[in-house]
């Protein structure tokens, strides 16, 4: 195998992510509503929620629309992680799965590739997203959109990993709804995303400890903080490990000969 | 560790050099000065000076500072350089603030208590006569021409214009309930007053003394009793002027031609009193009860930053 073949599969696979999602012209703007409904509706009414406390990255005081904007950026890329999960089940029950997978190339190189094909587009969303928010006020250093880059390729990739690892569990597409129960919900409510950990641990210790512990917290304030220009240090780790952790479950996951493709007799 | 701070080190070398200057600020419960470097972002040292420090400005060849020290009745002058009281002016009961005349020669000292204005010779040293005005003085203003000082009394609702010269009431204007701040624009011809129970700011025409714009304030999602205007300052150009909204915790941007209000930038709560940089690129607000002041960046009209400095700050002042 010689680079050209991966470079092409990788555009291949790629391409084939835009092209459906460009095609799919509704789940671009549903991608792009459900965070602007939490900025315009649910973040407005709870403009000053966060009293008078200012917290890192931020240098002074906030209004909650501004704190809230890189948790929906995490909400963005936990849901489009999701969605790309979901778009693999599909391809396993139209069995173009199988097609990938007979690939001569490494299978973790395809799986990557079509992680990396997620996040391309959920960077897309979330650009746009803060245009939008940027007419309404929300406005980051201009240096703060170049960091995030980086930074959204990185949480992108560990979502998308786990994206990944729960659609080796899910065998039909109408179990994907159990997802969004127990895994999307619990993860975007139980994490930094809407309140600061202080917030959190007014109310309870133990969900203090789940928000830390949560691996969509730390990918939230990295993001938080690279939008700010600064490095989170704790979060690129946190969120570096998940990701390796999450990756070699799901390539272990999609393994026929091991993984739960087989136990569910795939 | 700030990643721009290691890579954008040589992008920040070629921009234009930043101007040190010092904020002082009062610290009412502290009985203290707390001295800013506010473009390091820092709080340098805290200075004690004398109970319930309140107003504060600076000589006019920037070397001294005046606090009006409210409990020990007194305004002290202190060394802007070495923080060492140097001696106190005769300012009467209870001052609480005072104005200085743009030649640095004259203090005007409110005295709450009292219900005068003290009048001392900075040369001399002395209090060279009272002024009965109102109840309550509070905001005190001269015009850039020395020509007038104005009192503005919280509980009977005028502003008295007191004759540079003579000393002697020469009018009032009615305000809008409770005015606590006023300040001349530079060319002298408006005076700028606040009304922290109506939540309004009044235009007043110097030539005739009347009310020729009244600006009214509404922030999105606060009930209208946090509107309390206080400080106002209007920059030299009477471009912009700005207004802390008191427990709306905001600092309004005014259009000071049209007398709009172009935007409402969130502080530290209580935003009681203002101050420009020297060259007016920047303005610090003092937050009573958030214990610290923010820096609004003018160019861009936002809130860059907001540094602890002590407990109830109040006044504030910048030394080149």
């Amino acid at each position: 195998m010689r680079i050209f073949h991966y470079w092409f599969a990788l555009w291949g696979i790629v391409f084939r992510e835009l092209l459906r999602f460009v095609k799919q012209k509704e789940r671009f703007l549903s991608a792009l509503v459900r965070p602007l409904i939490w900025l315009f509706v649910f973040a407005a009414g709870f403009r000053a929620a966060l009293g008078i406390a200012i917290i890192p990255p931020y240098e002074t005081y906030i209004l909650y629309e501004v704190y809230i904007t890189p948790g929906l950026i995490g909400m963005i890329q936990l849901f489009n992680g999701m969605q790309s999960s979901l778009s693999m089940v599909y391809d396993r029950e139209m069995g173009s799965m199988r097609i990938l997978l007979v690939s001569p190339l490494p299978r973790w190189f395809l799986l990557v590739s079509k992680l990396l094909a997620g996040v391309f587009v959920s960077v897309l969303q979330v650009y746009v997203f803060l245009g939008i928010a940027w007419f309404y006020e929300i406005q980051a250093p201009m240096e703060g959109y170049l960091w995030l880059l980086p930074a959204l390729l990185l949480t992108g990739l560990m979502l998308g990993a786990l994206g990944l690892l729960l659609s080796s569990f899910i065998k039909q597409l109408e179990n994907f709804a159990g997802v969004m129960n127990f895994v999307i919900f619990p993860m975007f409510f139980m994490s930094t995303a809407l309140y600061p950990l202080w917030k959190l641990q007014e109310s309870s210790e133990w969900l203090y400890m789940l928000a830390e512990y949560n691996p969509f917290s730390q990918a939230v304030e990295f993001l938080r903080f690279a939008l700010y220009g600064q490095f989170n240090q704790m979060a690129f780790f946190y969120t570096v490990a998940a990701f390796a952790l999450f990756l070699v479950f799901a390539i272990i996951g999609y393994n026929p000969s091991k993984g739960m493709m087989q136990r569910k007799g795939q | 560790m700030r990643i721009k701070a290691a890579l954008l080190g040589g992008l920040l070398l070629s921009t234009s050099i930043v101007t040190a200057e010092t904020v002082f600020v009062t610290l009412e419960k502290d009985n203290a000065i707390a001295v800013v470097d506010p473009i390091a972002g820092k709080l340098l040292k805290t200075v004690n000076v004398g109970q319930r420090p309140r107003g504060i400005a600076l000589s006019k060849d920037q070397q001294t500072l005046y606090v009006a020290t409210s409990d020990d009745d007194a305004v002290i002058e202190v060394d802007a350089n070495t923080f060492q009281v140097k001696g106190k002016l005769p300012s009467g009961e209870d001052p609480e603030t005072f104005a200085i005349n743009s030649q640095g020669t004259r203090m005007y000292v409110s005295n709450e208590d009292d219900n005068q204005v003290t009048v001392i010779d900075l040369i001399t040293k002395q209090a060279i006569q009272q002024v009965a005005v109102g109840v309550e003085p509070e905001g005190i203003a001269v015009s850039p021409d020395g020509k007038w000082i104005v009192s503005a009394s919280e509980t009977t609702n005028m502003v008295h214009w007191i004759d540079g010269v003579s000393h002697e009431i020469k009018a009032n204007t009615l305000v809008d309930p409770r005015p606590r701040a006023l300040s001349f624009t530079a060319d002298g011809q408006q005076l700028w007053v606040t009304s922290e129970i109506d939540g309004t700011l009044m235009v007043i025409d110097v030539a005739s003394k009347e009310i020729v714009q009244r600006v009214h304030f509404s922030v999105p999602g606060l009930g209208q009793e946090k509107i309390q205007p206080v400080g106002v300052v209007i920059d030299d150009k009477r471009q912009w002027a700005y207004v802390a909204l008191g427990p709306a915790n905001r600092v309004a941007v005014v259009n000071a031609q049209s007398f709009e209000v172009e935007k409402y930038l969130l502080v530290g709560a209580r935003v009681w009193n203002l101050a420009f940089s020297p060259a007016q690129e920047r303005l610090y607000t003092t937050n009573g009860i958030s214990h610290d002041i923010s820096i609004i960046d003018l160019e861009k009209h936002k809130v860059t930053k907001s540094i602890a400095v002590g407990r109830y700050p109040w006044g504030v002042a910048v030394k080149p």
